[in-house]
């Protein structure tokens, strides 16, 4: 159980999605200039990852990794080779399903979310998750913890910057800074104030 | 094919600084702002998203009237992540420490947006051979701001091109006392607004208008 936990905070603030790997960036950017649309991405974000994560988990350990396929009778196929086009089409389809579900059961949400859940699909922070999930080998309760966990530390991120731009828009920027130049160095100021994180051991 | 050299000249080099990718568009950051602390890995990423964003055009563009548009996305991505496996395998295969090194960075390039968008944006409507300089020119203008960075991140925060020692460093009895923050990943943000900021002096018609 404390493991869980410290893999949560972990994935939350120390090692967070956005702030540190850099993933998710264009949406991060594109979608952050009000705290309500940034906190709705957020929470698609959340909901995304984590079901992907522990869904590509189960596919990848019983289906893709090296010896997986034994119980269908093929002990030394290996087909990790395949798995990048596994996982984009896996993302692809839980996205889509997502999409359907919450329009037929959940239309108060569906309508919150509303534009974001496509461009979700081609947010670098999902499939950056899933890869990691691969290479940091986590077993099914880590990657439920895990996937949670780095979209929680994103939809923070980008709900902290959106709350920054929205301060911005009084401030006197250069011309040449005006828009997208100071929101880069703003991220970079957030980051910083997240890398005091780093000293925390779990 | 009908397009006149200036036309193809044109969308070789526009992307490098008027319509820049990362600068203008804001396309592309995701993936790759982590692998810009070692020119090296910097180089063998912007030559592999290079190549996968020139080639996905071209493969898109070719069969653009054969494809339904309402699965269209799936399409791209297939190609896409094929492409993608491709550059993963031979990077394995012939550079596998580069390839440890980049981990995670070298499947991102299937989401990076440069890749899709210009897919989207113009391989499906141009013939293969204008596709392919798009891409290829998408990709130098993405490597153009990729180098600078990297560049700046190696030689200030380690002294170092290539692994190569150029300042002499404090601690081994030279005069360069490195800038360790540059080694961080948020000193990448402050570069690239830096980047942006000196490409905008000189080119006012890029300012962003006031709110």
């Amino acid at each position: 159980m404390e493991a869980y936990v410290s893999l949560f905070i972990k994935s939350v603030f120390i090692e967070n999605l956005a702030l540190m790997f850099f993933l998710g960036m264009c949406t991060f950017l594109a979608v952050s200039k009000k705290v309500s649309t940034a906190f709705g991405l957020g929470v698609a974000v959340i909901v995304v990852l984590g079901i992907s994560v522990p869904v590509n988990n189960i596919i990848y350990h019983n289906i893709l990794a090296p010896g997986a396929l034994g119980w269908a009778g093929f002990p030394d196929a290996d087909l990790s080779f395949l798995r990048f086009l596994a996982f984009i089409g896996v993302i692809a389809a839980i996205v889509q399903i997502l999409e359907m579900a919450l329009d037929k059961y959940v239309p108060a949400l569906y309508n919150a979310l509303g534009i974001f859940l496509p461009l979700i699909t081609v947010n670098c922070a999902i499939f950056g998750g899933v890869s990691f999930m691969v290479e940091r080998d986590y077993n099914f309760g880590e990657s439920v913890v895990y996937g949670i966990g780095s979209g929680v530390g994103w939809a923070l991120a980008i709900v902290a910057l959106a709350a920054v731009r929205e301060k911005l828009k009084y401030a006197d920027v250069p011309d040449g800074l005006r828009g997208l130049g100071i929101t880069f160095i703003s991220v970079g100021l957030i980051g910083l104030g997240f890398m005091s994180f780093s000293g925390v051991s779990l | 094919m009908a397009s006149s050299a200036k036309e193809m000249k044109e969308v070789l080099f526009g992307p490098i600084f008027a319509n820049n990718p990362i600068a203008l568009q804001i396309l592309g950051i995701c993936s790759a702002l982590a692998v810009t602390s070692k020119m090296e890995n910097t180089v063998v990423m912007c030559i592999a998203l290079t190549l996968v964003t020139a080639f996905s055009n071209l493969f898109i563009s070719m069969i653009r009237n054969h494809i339904p548009s309402s699965v269209r996305i799936i399409v791209q991505m297939t190609i896409i992540a094929s492409l993608v496996i491709v550059v993963d395998q031979v990077l394995r295969a012939y550079a596998y420490s580069v390839a440890k090194e980049l981990s995670v960075f070298v499947g991102l390039i299937i989401t990076n947006c440069i890749v899709m968008g210009r897919a989207e944006a113009f391989a499906m409507k141009s013939t293969p051979g204008l596709s392919f300089l798009d891409g290829i020119g998408n990709g130098l203008g993405y490597s153009v701001v990729l180098l600078f960075v990297g560049f700046i991140r190696e030689l200030f925060g380690s002294g170092s091109l290539f692994g190569t020692q150029i300042f002499a460093l404090a601690s081994e009895g030279g005069w360069y006392q490195p800038v360790g923050f540059l080694l961080f990943p948020p000193s990448a943000f402050f570069v690239i607004g830096a980047f942006i900021w000196i490409l905008r002096t000189f080119r006012p018609e890029q300012v962003e208008p006031k709110d």
